[in-house]
């Protein structure tokens, strides 16, 4: 179990040695100049480029500047992007408000997703298992921003029940709509894996022995079948919680959440590589930590899998 | 176990008050019993009315290739038939005289582990993969008897070792997957009858297993069929895993009973055409070389079962009476039944 843990942490490495290489490079490809726009309508005068080009490191190759960034990080420096901002300070400020609204778009999955799975499941061919199915596809196939400025539109601005927009105080409340947005397509999928699943293990052997031993419907279905059914469900939802954590571009954006997701998208915009290089080194490190851990509860829910 | 406490255990059991008394022993009757699929296809007649009985302490074997409508008997005996597609158009199982297919749902599920229980095939696939073996056997003691926990888990422990379940103390908590077939099926035995049910049913007990795993596992069913004078059915295709342990035969073909007899009677002189193809297709060491013989053709499709005697495009003895008229089961010679126009060629040839 240990020696597996080790196993994968060290795997880790080269994983985030190639994701933040690729990343410095794209940034660094990108064409257009990083001045352009600092000094108003004109041009920025010569000597204040000059400058800027290198204070930033500009004029170096790719190779040094790569290395010299690595550096840096190694020293637990994520870098001071062209804003003269520190990184890590941004981060610290943004981080806690994309994983509350990680957070409450896992909560959203898990609870409506499971439920809406388990009643279709069990109501294979009826009603509520067509109602399911079809507007859990109608979700899947709607682009994110246009339920997302739907819903802002209907329950935000038409009838004001939740705020329209988030702002600089992020709390539970504000955040409920753009959580839901978020988790809606996640939602529809943990719903149709449940029903996938729970309809599979009805029909299993074991389900038969459950009735046979006189269990009561309710006992069958909530602790024989559910218990198999969830297993794949469970791990979905831990993958995609980390995936969340990486922010969500569009959903903060509609709803104006000052989340990872913006500055992740600020720093491409002004072609700032230590911005983007560094929020992304440590979203794929939560990323990688999240799904090993997702990995050891799968160990634990299905007592088949064995990590030794 | 000594007798005497298998006596107590069945006295104190009738006074902790089973509703259920067997009268002069019967345990179980089927009468006429139907069962149909309906499916997409049409209308597949699996039973096709069987009538049978079982005794305390008695051994039924039901054997029937696949098809034949064996495992059907069992699971609409279990009540474990998935309803619909499966119809019960008529008859009856009387258990203790209570009629099992008319009893309101709640009672009947009462009488699942604690009267009638049953073994199946599959023991892995009919394990839940994902709770230890002594949960699922505690799970009994828990659900019908509300013990708690540590309770029942040490009723469970003592099963696994009635079953010869080695080191059982520290098994409990491991999984299915971690056995092996044969103490897996040992552990489906144990589950089965932890209640101490009046009638066991196994499905194909040793289908799954080495064979010499399914020479144990059949001496253990019988070992404890014979503790706890149970009545025990036994479904199973093959000839000779019953031939020691059965008190009587039923053999099915097309979803009817065809032949009835006792074990020795049956092997030493089959009134059935059928019956008798079943018995001259056991490969034989003394025919070593020659064709291994086969009863030609293939079992009816249920939705389309022969007009007259259902065996008789298969039947080296079939005349234009078998394609008309469908034989019922006939005594042919004390204490045998069979359903054949000829069956008395059958016996004496």
């Amino acid at each position: 179990m240990y020696k597996y843990i080790l196993r994968r942490l060290i795997q880790m490495i080269p994983v985030l040695l190639g994701a933040t290489f690729i990343i410095f490079a794209m940034v660094y490809a990108l064409p257009g100049d990083p001045t352009i726009g600092l000094c108003g309508e004109r041009p920025c005068p010569a000597a204040f480029v000059a400058e800027f080009r290198d204070k930033h490191g500009l004029n170096d190759p790719l190779h040094v500047r790569y290395l010299t960034y690595m550096g840096n990080l190694l020293q637990g420096d994520l870098g001071t992007n062209f804003r003269d901002i520190k990184v890590v300070d941004e981060l610290a400020q943004r981080y806690p408000v994309t994983t509350k609204l990680a957070a409450m778009a896992i909560l959203f999955e898990t609870v409506i997703g499971i439920i809406a799975g388990v009643l279709a499941g069990i109501r294979k061919g009826k009603f509520i298992d067509n109602l399911v199915l079809v507007s859990t596809l109608f979700v899947i196939s709607v682009p994110v921003f246009v339920i997302g400025v739907s819903l802002q539109y209907s329950f935000g601005l038409k009838w004001p029940i939740f705020p329209a927009t988030v702002g600089s105080d992020a709390t539970v409340y504000r955040l409920v709509l753009p959580a839901f947005v978020l988790g809606s397509a996640s939602i529809a999928y943990a719903a149709r894996l449940t029903r996938t699943n729970l309809v599979e293990n009805l029909r299993a052997d074991y389900l038969r022995t459950a009735i046979a031993k006189g269990m009561s419907r309710p006992r069958m279905l909530g602790v024989h079948a559910l218990r198999n059914s969830l297993i794949p469900v469970v791990t979905f939802i831990g993958a995609d919680f980390g995936g969340l954590l990486g922010g969500a571009i569009v959903t903060e954006r509609i709803f104006n959440i000052q989340g990872v997701g913006g500055f992740l998208f600020t720093g491409i915009r002004n072609r700032d590589p230590v911005s983007v290089v560094g929020t992304v080194t440590i979203l794929v490190l939560v990323f990688l930590v999240v799904n090993l851990l997702v990995d050891l509860l799968y160990g634990v829910l299905d007592p088949r899998i064995s990590h030794d | 176990m000594t007798t005497t406490e298998t006596t107590s255990r069945r006295r104190a059991k009738t006074a902790t008050g089973s509703e259920y008394h067997p009268q002069d022993g019967l345990l179980l009757e089927v009468e006429d019993l139907h069962v149909e699929f309906h499916t997409a296809d049409g209308i597949a007649k699996a039973i096709n009315g069987v009538d049978f009985s079982l005794n305390q302490g008695e051994t039924l074997a039901i054997l029937g290739e696949s098809g034949s409508g064996k495992s059907v008997t069992a699971q609409a005996i279990m009540g474990i038939l998935d309803m619909p597609p499966a119809v019960i158009p008529k008859g009856q199982i009387r258990y203790c005289g209570q009629d099992l297919l008319t009893m309101p749902a709640e009672q009947r599920r009462k009488t699942r582990g604690p009267e009638i229980s049953m073994v199946f095939q599959d023991a892995l696939s009919s394990l839940n993969p994902v709770f230890p073996v002594g949960w699922q056997i505690a799970e009994m003691f828990r659900i019908h008897r509300g013990m708690n926990r540590s309770d029942s888990l040490e009723r469970a422990v003592k099963l696994m070792q009635r079953v010869q379940i080695p080191a059982a103390k520290e098994r409990v908590k491991a999984y299915p997957h971690q056995f092996s077939g044969g103490m897996r099926q040992r552990i489906m035995i144990a589950m089965a009858i932890a209640l101490d049910p009046a009638v066991l049913i196994a499905d194909e007990p040793t289908t799954a297993l080495d064979v010499t795993v399914q020479a144990q596992i059949m001496a253990l069913l019988q070992e404890l069929q014979e503790e706890r004078q149970m009545g025990l059915i036994l479904i199973t295709h093959d000839l000779g895993v019953v031939a020691d342990v059965a008190d009587k035969i039923a053999v099915m073909y097309a979803g009817r009973i065809v032949e009835r007899a006792d074990v020795y009677d049956l092997y030493r002189q089959p009134a059935h055409p059928y019956t008798k193809g079943l018995l001259e297709s056991i490969p034989r060491l003394d025919q070593k070389g020659q064709q291994l013989a086969a009863i030609g053709g293939l079992p009816p499709n249920l939705m389309h079962i022969p007009q007259g005697c259902a065996f008789n495009p298969r039947c080296k003895f079939a005349q234009d009476v078998c394609r008309e008229d469908r034989p019922t089961l006939q005594l042919v010679a004390p204490g045998r039944e069979s359903a054949c126009h000829f069956a008395e060629e059958v016996l004496n040839g």
